[in-house]
């Protein structure tokens, strides 16, 4: 077992090094099951959508609904649930700006899959959160602010 | 170390939830250690795969930003009573689990 996972482990190190290393880490790539180091390095949240999405350039959208408390007691444990009724969506993220890395989590759809995605995510101050739907090739935005008092990123 | 893996669907209208719960500390790399005074190691879950009966729905990428024992879910639509769910995840130290059920 443990020499199984260490190859599993090697092996899933190597590709995502080849593909960083040739620049083929699109979102093709993330559907494909490598996961996005670079993206969830960055602290440029601009930087973290292009590596995810393919490009920053975002259009406002009413389409998407971000179901998130406005204010958080518990920084540790934010739900945060993302709704659209756009059709083809390939992708949803979620930017917590304010954290130390600010892509929390992103999810790449196919099949019969709907645009939906919920996660509980961990918050260290006051932000604003970005969810990102990439729909037909296009990428939506939008955006709240959710408050907390106590953080959870730890001390 | 097992760690457990819950899937649960509910289905509302022609939507399907998918959710996945997984116990799993999540460490970020970024926390110190009260007694020792040393980070302890980042250890969260990386990938996380959907699938209904065999074929594959949703990708997710979760960075350390997650919570503990995270509850992520997404949806589908067209899924029937007793269409098969999978859901597998894997984290960082290549450590790796998943749970299966059926559309209820």
């Amino acid at each position: 077992m443990k020499r199984r996972t260490f190859l599993k482990g090697t092996l899933a190190g190597s590709t995502l090094a080849v593909a960083t290393g040739a620049g083929l880490l699109t979102p093709s790539a993330v559907l494909a099951g490598t996961w996005p180091k670079a993206a969830f390095d960055t602290k440029d949240a601009a930087a973290a959508i292009n590596a995810v999405m393919g490009s920053s350039d975002a259009a406002a959208s009413g389409d998407i609904k971000i179901k998130a408390p406005t204010q958080a007691e518990n920084g540790a444990v934010v739900p945060i649930k993302i709704e659209t009724g756009m059709d083809n969506v390939e992708s949803i993220a979620v930017m917590i700006k304010n954290n130390p890395s600010p892509l929390a989590s992103m999810v790449a759809l196919s099949g019969n899959a709907v645009g939906f995605y919920s996660t509980r995510c961990k918050m260290g101050k006051t932000s604003p959160v970005t969810a990102y739907v990439k729909a037909g090739g296009k990428l939506y935005s939008a955006s709240q602010t959710v408050k907390v008092t106590v953080g959870g990123c730890g001390g | 170390m097992a760690k457990l893996t819950k899937v649960k669907t509910r289905t509302s209208g022609d939507q399907t939830e998918i959710l996945v719960l997984v116990n799993h500390p999540m460490e970020t790399g970024r926390v110190k250690d009260k007694k020792t005074g040393e980070l302890k190691p980042a250890h969260y879950i990386q990938t996380m795969t959907f699938e209904v009966n065999g074929t594959k729905v949703a990708e997710a990428s979760l960075g350390p930003a997650v919570s503990k024992n995270p509850l992520t879910s997404v949806a589908v639509k067209g899924a029937k009573p007793g269409d098969k769910v999978k859901v597998s995840w894997s984290d960082n130290k290549g450590e790796n689990g998943g749970a299966e059920t059926a559309v209820s």
